[in-house]
């Protein structure tokens, strides 16, 4: 069962083992499979959910002048749409991958905490059943942005307490999630799957996985406060009773800054496998790729302050963290060089996961390219909270975090579904998405650096020509995303079967299963000689 | 032949004319230069940041474009699995960022400094944000005011107002009562609030600071003498609904005309005390 590269099984046996009902097989389900599909049909549900407010927010602002929605429902919007993208898509897409793919890789049979995994995924559906409901509240769905600043977050009517409670659910659910990567990564390991032998899929998880650990308490005990200035009468962010507004701002983002990163590591997990594989050539510089990962994980936790440059910082303090946020710009190119030292001398091909890679690799790095920019103190404080940062982070969550969400889902969906996709129209998929997602936000960096400020329904006359633009993008590139799952879903129903290597370049264990890959695998540990065989670096 | 031509002549100078129309501020590029000893440093350190990247961007993408037409599979090329590891290119491509980012941070940081140093001010002016208005207190002649969102803007802002934005004089963006500072004088802003935390920016004069519910923070500027005139800006804070109609104005004027600014409003003020008593008393 552990190798059954070249066996062509029947449909009947896709499954064997799977429980035949549907309440034993999706829900009280403990398979790592499963569990990684039900996030990812949720990340999916959510990256529409949040996409469709997108929509909004951009047909509002296609025209100067207020067209559609209230301002205070506009508020709402880029609060609900950032809140969505992260909580419920991003990081369950992350989640979904890592359940699927680290056992697979590292040669486990599951997950170490099964049934931790099942209550993790079960938390977010009402997490954000909680929070999506705020929006039939009187006053509507919170409105102060996804940062939660106070004292205007503490404005916010009855979907305060209900926004609140689905932070925490989400953060309960983040760290039980992140505690089973680490333990089954720690422990779950085949017999000779060394640490530095995993794919770095696994590795950038696993620093993500730490991160997340460290991290969602302190938003929970931001979270916490801000209940308690809310409803118990204390004063933490509260001026008039001792406390301090910017408190709050440096404790979120001690929690948020690392939080981008969890965010983007993963992606460069994903990249990492999928260049080489392209390529037909191992991974150029492959510990080095895991020492940048990790002094990333380590710089993320001394920069946060420069999302706040503007509060008025003493100037050793804005010194300290102008430099060590010009230093993330050291690791994050090693990563980059190393990435094109990975195609150089291959021998490319360009399917589709391939095509993601690639612009992940230029449009991340523009997005590297403004964060440079950004880091520079004295010009922060012209571009800061303007629509250039808007351009600066959509570029490394979009064509960067998205992308490689996409391009994974690309990667291994003949692995999870056994056939494989249809490759024109996956093409067509990433060249319009490559096309609109630039038409979309490459106009707002101009925007920005004309003055225009984030977080605003309507705008003055001079920012109207570039705000159309970047709407006429936006509507393209959300119509093209509908491409995507209806690809995916014709791919699970029939196509052309897949092998178990699926690609000509593919190494690894995941790729030694067969394709579907069996409800269970790895029940029997891989051979020493299979694991030096994947891991060939 | 020649009607064609006139009829293509006509297209092109309407195409020219309707540029020229919205020219002065639509397709914007990039930051402005400011107006202020400081905008300009801060401007020149964007572009030299920019240019920086530009030429990262050049190799980079030039490598990984170099990459992607020569190494391509359908060209015949046959990877070399045994290029996988070089620890003088790691090297070599750790060190040469640090080299920039040590090149780039001094004048970031001399930079910084200077706006840091906001001693030698010779006017304060108190700038206090509430939902949705900018008030201002001038703490050395009294003098003090609100600054709201002009009639006309706040009218058209509204939901289907049906108006033509384009119609309406600097819409979002004019206030009843601008801040009138002299040029050629170091003033020195102090920032607070009253409800929830603003922003208070005007890119022409680069700076940008919070205003804080309960603290005090200070900015400076020093607008050049020889540039009087109206400089436009808006909260950068979200602060509620309204958030994008607070805008802030700066009125530059001569040292002269501001003086004189200055004690017109002394008076309208002492009037309108002196009024106010007699009707109370």
């Amino acid at each position: 069962m552990a190798h059954s590269a070249h066996t062509d099984h029947a449909a009947h046996d896709d499954h064997h083992g799977a429980p035949q009902s549907f309440m034993q097989r999706w829900v009280l389900t403990t398979n790592h499979k499963d569990i990684g599909t039900l996030y990812l049909v949720f990340a999916g549900l959510m990256f529409f959910m949040g996409g469709a407010m997108a929509m909004v927010i951009r047909a509002e602002l296609f025209q100067p002048g207020l067209q559609f929605v209230d301002p205070q429902f506009f508020n709402s919007m880029t609060t609900m749409h950032a809140l969505i993208m992260i909580f419920g898509g991003m990081m369950p897409a992350w989640v979904g991958l890592a359940n699927w793919m680290i056992p697979l890789q590292i040669g486990a049979a599951d997950m170490a905490l099964p049934r931790m995994n099942n209550f993790s995924f079960w938390i977010m559906p009402f997490a954000f059943l909680l929070l999506l409901s705020t929006f039939f509240t009187g006053g509507g769905a919170p409105a102060g942005g996804w940062t939660l600043y106070p004292p205007l977050a503490l404005q916010g009517g009855d979907s305060f307490p209900m926004a609140m409670f689905a932070v925490h659910m989400m953060g309960a659910s983040s760290i039980m999630g992140s505690i089973n990567v680490i333990v089954t990564i720690m422990n779950m390991r085949a017999p000779g799957m060394t640490l530095l032998r995993m794919p770095l899929f696994c590795w950038t998880w696993l620093i993500t996985a730490y991160l997340l650990i460290l991290v969602m308490p302190v938003l929970a005990g931001a979270v916490t406060m801000l209940i308690t200035d809310h409803f118990f009468g204390t004063s933490f962010f509260n001026a008039a009773g001792g406390g301090d507004p910017v408190m709050y701002q440096h404790i979120f983002w001690f929690f948020g800054h690392p939080e981008v990163y969890i965010l983007i590591l993963p992606a460069f997990g994903v990249v990492s496998e999928i260049l080489p594989t392209f390529s037909r050539k191992p991974l150029f510089g492959y510990e080095s790729m895991v020492y940048a990962t990790a002094s990333i994980g380590f710089l993320s936790f001394i920069v946060w302050a420069h999302h706040m440059f503007t509060v008025g910082m003493p100037l050793a303090g804005e010194l300290f963290f102008m430099l060590t946020t010009m230093l993330i710009a050291v690791p994050t190119g090693v990563k980059v060089f190393n990435w094109s030292a990975t195609m150089w001398k291959g021998s490319i091909s360009f399917e589709p996961p391939m095509l993601f890679a690639i612009s992940f690799l230029f449009l991340f790095t523009i997005g590297g390219f403004s964060g440079l920019m950004l880091a520079i103190a004295p010009a922060d404080f012209q571009y800061h909270d303007t629509y250039f940062v808007v351009a600066h982070f959509h570029y490394v969550l979009v064509p960067g975090s998205l992308f490689a969400i996409i391009g994974g889902v690309y990667y291994w969906l003949p692995k999870w579904s056994g056939h494989m996709y249809n490759m024109t129209l996956a093409k067509w998929h990433f060249w319009l998405s490559a096309v609109f997602v630039n038409v979309l936000f490459f106009p707002q960096h101009f925007l920005g650096l004309a003055g225009m400020p984030r977080r605003i329904p309507d705008y003055a006359v001079q920012f109207a020509d570039w705000n159309m633009v970047s709407s006429i993008g936006a509507f393209g590139f959300g119509l093209s995303q509908l491409l995507f799952p209806y690809l995916i879903w014709s791919c699970v129903r029939g196509g052309q079967k897949a092998t178990a290597h699926v690609w000509e370049g593919s190494h690894g264990l995941e790729w030694e299963v067969e394709s579907p890959a069996p409800y269970h695998t790895w029940a029997e540990a891989p051979s020493l000689a299979l694991i030096e065989r994947g891991a060939a670096h | 032949m020649l009607r064609k031509h006139r009829s293509l002549f006509a297209l092109v100078a309407a195409v020219a004319a309707l540029g020229a129309s919205q020219a002065q501020a639509a397709w914007t590029l990039n930051m402005t230069q400011g107006v202020t000893s400081m905008s300009g440093e801060i401007y020149s350190l964007h572009m030299s940041m920019f240019w920086w990247c530009v030429a990262i961007a050049v190799f980079v993408f030039g490598w990984m474009i170099w990459s992607l037409v020569a190494f391509r599979k359908s060209n015949g090329a046959v990877a070399d699995t045994t290029l996988v590891h070089s620890t003088k290119a790691e090297i070599i491509w750790t060190i040469i960022p640090v080299v920039i980012l040590v090149v780039l941070a001094v004048p970031a940081a001399r930079t910084l400094i200077a706006l840091d140093d906001s001693r030698g001010s010779e006017l304060t002016v108190k700038v206090t944000g509430y939902q949705w208005k900018w008030g201002y207190d001038y703490l050395d002649s009294g003098v003090s005011f609100f600054s709201t969102l002009s009639r006309d803007s706040n009218e058209a802002r509204q939901l289907q107002s049906h108006v033509d934005v384009n119609g309406v004089h600097e819409y979002l963006r004019d206030v009843d009562h601008p801040l009138v500072v002299p040029t050629g004088t170091k003033v020195r802003l102090l920032l607070t609030a009253q409800d929830v935390i603003h922003a208070w920016w005007v890119p022409a004069l680069a700076i940008k600071k919070d205003a804080i519910p309960g603290f005090v923070n200070e900015l400076w500027f020093q607008i050049d003498a020889d540039k009087p005139g109206l400089y436009r800006g808006q909260c950068v804070e979200l602060c509620g609904r309204d958030h994008s109609a607070m805008p802030i104005v700066v009125e530059a004027k001569s040292p002269a005309d501001f003086k004189a600014w200055v004690k017109e409003q002394q008076d309208a003020q002492q009037q309108s005390r002196l009024l106010a008593a007699a009707k109370t008393g």
